[in-house]
């Protein structure tokens, strides 16, 4: 994703190509922040002897931790080509192939899907789309992440 | 945990037993922090306030790891995630209740993984489903894994 703040028509001019990636470390203590968070009580993502027994043979990451890997990149992208504009979150949608566990190195990998703009009640509109893509350090497709973010 | 779910188990029209959320200002908090998304209109009411919200808002990811939460605590540890989509639709305060529910839409074999369709929603105390979603599970068939 270019550092450089773009416009939103500078962001339509980046539609359909792939930014830099990032790498971002999971680590177990991420993993239970995130569902202490939550308060999600499943054994599989925060006890340890529970989850060896598991057919993961080891804690994993509860599946919607993915969407929020990276997702700091895009609020950013957006907030910087609507400033002092409000972001609302629209819609994710999240396709899983793999576990994601601690210890691993996630690189997520970003483009623009799709930029929509219309009149609303708060004044013009802007509906973005991004789609993610996580691969582990095995290079194997972890998961597919479609985000829609709305700015005001 | 709870009892492992089998494809078997489950027929289109079965519901998922509920799950009530009640986020407070906290958890909202402690998400911001563990998530990375420092959207001031999840923590900051005077700024929520100035941009015509009510006051701070759920994110709408956090009411989709609610969603997440339930199914995967109703589908068990062999059971498996594959997609979850979720729109937010409307605005969660916190304090309110959420109640976290789905029901099964399809069900089928495809390439031999028994795959579950479920539509899923959060709704507030006012009955409003202010977050729609739908999840596509794998689950274990009874009888093949009796290990």
């Amino acid at each position: 994703m270019a550092e450089n703040p773009l416009s939103i028509d500078g962001m339509k001019a980046k539609i359909g190509e792939e930014g830099e990636p990032r790498v971002y470390e999971i680590e177990k203590g991420m993993i239970l922040r995130f569902v202490q968070a939550i308060d999600d009580p499943n054994p599989l993502w925060q006890d340890e002897e529970y989850a060896r027994k598991s057919q993961y043979g080891g804690i994993i990451a509860p599946p919607t931790l993915i969407p929020i890997i990276g997702f700091e990149r895009i609020l950013q992208q957006v907030s910087q080509s609507i400033p002092q504009g409000t972001l609302l979150h629209g819609a994710t949608e999240l396709e899983c192939y793999q576990p994601v566990r601690p210890g691993e190195s996630v690189t997520v990998t970003t483009k623009i899907a799709n930029i929509r703009e219309r009149q609303g009640k708060m004044g013009k509109m802007t509906f973005i789309t991004f789609e993610n893509t996580y691969k582990n350090q095995r290079q194997e497709l972890v998961a597919r992440c479609r985000q829609m973010v709305i700015g005001y | 945990m709870t009892e492992q779910l089998y494809y078997e188990d489950v027929a289109v029209g079965s519901e998922i037993p509920p799950l009530v959320k009640q986020p407070t200002t906290r958890q909202l908090v402690m998400w911001a922090g563990a998530s990375g998304d420092y959207n001031p209109i999840h923590y900051d009411k005077d700024l929520a306030q100035s941009r015509g919200l009510p006051g701070v808002i759920v994110p709408g990811q956090l009411a989709g790891s609610f969603l997440g939460q339930l199914i995967t605590g109703w589908i068990g540890e062999k059971g498996r995630l594959r997609k979850l989509s979720c729109s937010y639709k409307g605005m969660n305060l916190p304090g309110e209740a959420l109640t976290c529910g789905g029901r099964v839409s399809q069900k089928y074999i495809e390439q031999g993984e028994h795959c579950v369709e479920c539509n899923l929603w959060v709704e507030n105390e006012k009955g409003e489903k202010t977050v729609t979603g739908m999840a596509t599970v794998v689950l274990p068939p009874r009888g093949s894994a009796a290990s």
